[in-house]
């Protein structure tokens, strides 16, 4: 047994936090008696990059997508905690509440960027609509920000009237992270975001979310398949299988010490490079 | 006798190979082991007697099966065996380094950047991180021309020297050295030297696997030999 050695790099930051931003209890999710996740339980604090990996139909993006207010939950609850403010139950608030928590709070960057793009508005338009839904009027400083996130994620600032039907797939990619990120999320959600790409495409995004996730000082909820993408970004990592957590730990932890056959098995399973 | 500054009690660490039909394969058993603040301890015994594994669970980076790993970490005494994930974290960016044999290279990240980047996790000024970093990489041999450069394509020594760089950039209370100089050649390997020494003098406990000979007798303050058990039940 020769694992590679462990990742000491890319720690989260030490400012003192009062508690999680975000708290899972006993999330279960069932389609027509199916269930896709049952009885997940996870905290996520901030400053905090947290990879929940699986096979496909894990239910990893399900759990994703019920923590993140796109879809109700059959059983358990989700708290989160709003700056300066104490935790809230978020399904059980009334849905113009949750919508407000969903704009200002948290922000979702989908594996397809036609999900969370416009594709027939302006790159600079889809950086600028979040904000406005956020109550920006001044046109300057909206498209101020516009061209300042479109440095952030290296897109040149040059395109930014341009349509991002015209962008390539990893363009679309970057610039859906600039869309996310542009009203200041506490937490993002990621799933799949490099799923996709071609390998030097990834590894530039991959670079990016791991750069901004240290700047911003935001927490990162990270779904893949990949194990490579969960060592270079996680601190710690969440395994699904058949949609409950069979370990979780610190990501170098478990992937260089696998202790659950599952794990094992994912882990043995990676072609090396 | 000096601070204990790592107490290892009763360690036990074992693999349970599930792929290969639960094979056990056990590493070590019960060991002790402590060592003081300035002491260096050099783990000797043949090949597959768990000395890597013994450094990789002084990382938390194995998850022993019994036993206690106390570590001092800002005064406090944690046993980093039964330690919540994220004071680990905390105790990896402040109280303990580990240099292994291999870089760990990250895509599209600059040389200096990986090098200065354990003083900015622990919210250095970038500056002064960078100055630092170029610092130690001058000493190590490494010149100006590849700072801007991911370390990918540097020659397997080269890498070393980075890694070398990241991790005696901090003045890590605990350090932990797996064959550190194995791919050097003696004018690195003497500068090494120098820094593993320099981090004694300041106070550092560290815990190191050589296999030269020759930097075994330049650095060890005491060697620890490791026992092979029965390995496979």
């Amino acid at each position: 047994m020769n694992p590679a050695p462990p990742t000491p790099h890319d720690h989260p930051r030490s400012t003192p936090a009062p508690g999680p931003i975000l708290g899972a209890e006993g999330i279960t999710r069932t389609y027509d008696g199916i269930i896709a996740c049952r009885n997940i339980s996870l905290d996520v604090w901030p400053g905090e990059v947290v990879a929940i990996v699986g096979e496909s139909g894990s239910g990893k993006s399900t759990l994703l997508h019920c923590l993140a207010a796109r879809q109700e939950p059959s059983a358990g609850t989700v708290r989160f905690r709003p700056e300066k403010a104490e935790p809230v139950d978020i399904h059980a608030l009334p849905e113009a509440a949750r919508r407000r928590l969903m704009r200002r709070e948290w922000g979702i960057v989908h594996q397809n960027p036609r999900d969370g793009l416009r594709l027939y508005v302006t790159a600079g338009a889809n950086i600028g609509e979040p904000l406005m839904a956020l109550g920006e009027r001044r046109y300057g400083s909206i498209r101020a920000q516009a061209y300042h996130w479109l440095e952030q994620v290296e897109i040149d600032t040059q395109r930014i009237d341009d349509l991002p039907l015209t962008f390539s797939g990893g363009m679309q990619q970057r610039l859906q992270i600039a869309r996310v990120l542009a009203t200041r999320p506490r937490l993002v959600y990621m799933d799949e975001p490099t799923g996709g790409l071609d390998v030097s495409v990834q590894a530039r995004l991959l670079d990016l979310i791991r750069r901004l996730a240290a700047e911003l000082d935001i927490a990162v909820l990270l779904v893949t398949h990949d194990l490579g993408v969960a060592r270079l970004l996680a601190h710690r990592l969440i395994v699904m299988r058949r949609g409950e957590i069979v370990e979780q730990g610190l990501t170098d932890q478990v992937l260089d010490d696998p202790h659950h056959p599952y794990t094992q098995l994912l882990v043995s399973s990676v072609i090396q490079v | 006798m000096g601070t204990p500054v790592i107490e290892v009690k009763n360690l036990t660490k074992q693999f349970v190979l599930h792929t290969q039909h639960g094979a056990v394969i056990r590493v070590f058993e019960n060991l002790n082991l402590t060592v003081d603040a300035g002491e260096c301890v050099v783990l000797t015994g043949p090949s597959g007697t768990g000395k890597s594994t013994l450094l990789r669970a002084l990382y938390a980076n194995y998850k022993p099966v019994s036993g206690e790993i106390i570590v001092r970490h800002e005064g406090e005494p944690i046993d980093i065996a039964a330690a919540d994930y994220r004071l680990m974290l905390a105790i990896r960016r402040r109280t303990i380094g580990y240099v292994s044999q291999f870089l760990r290279v990250i895509p599209r990240v600059k040389t200096i950047d990986l090098v200065a980047e354990p003083l900015l996790a622990l919210e250095h000024d970038p500056e002064d991180a960078r100055r630092r970093a170029a610092g130690l990489l001058l000493r190590l041999n490494i010149g100006a021309n590849l700072w801007e450069l991911p370390p990918a394509t540097f020659s397997g020594g080269e890498q070393q020297r980075v890694n070398l760089a990241r991790g005696f950039i901090h003045p890590y209370p605990v350090l932990l050295l797996d064959e550190p100089t194995a791919s050097l050649d003696a004018g690195n390997r003497a500068t090494v030297i120098d820094l593993i020494r320099e981090a004694r003098d300041r106070g550092a406990a560290i815990v190191g696997i050589f296999h030269d000979q020759e930097v075994r007798d330049l650095v060890a303050d005491r060697l620890i030999h490791l026992q092979p058990v029965e390995k496979v039940m």
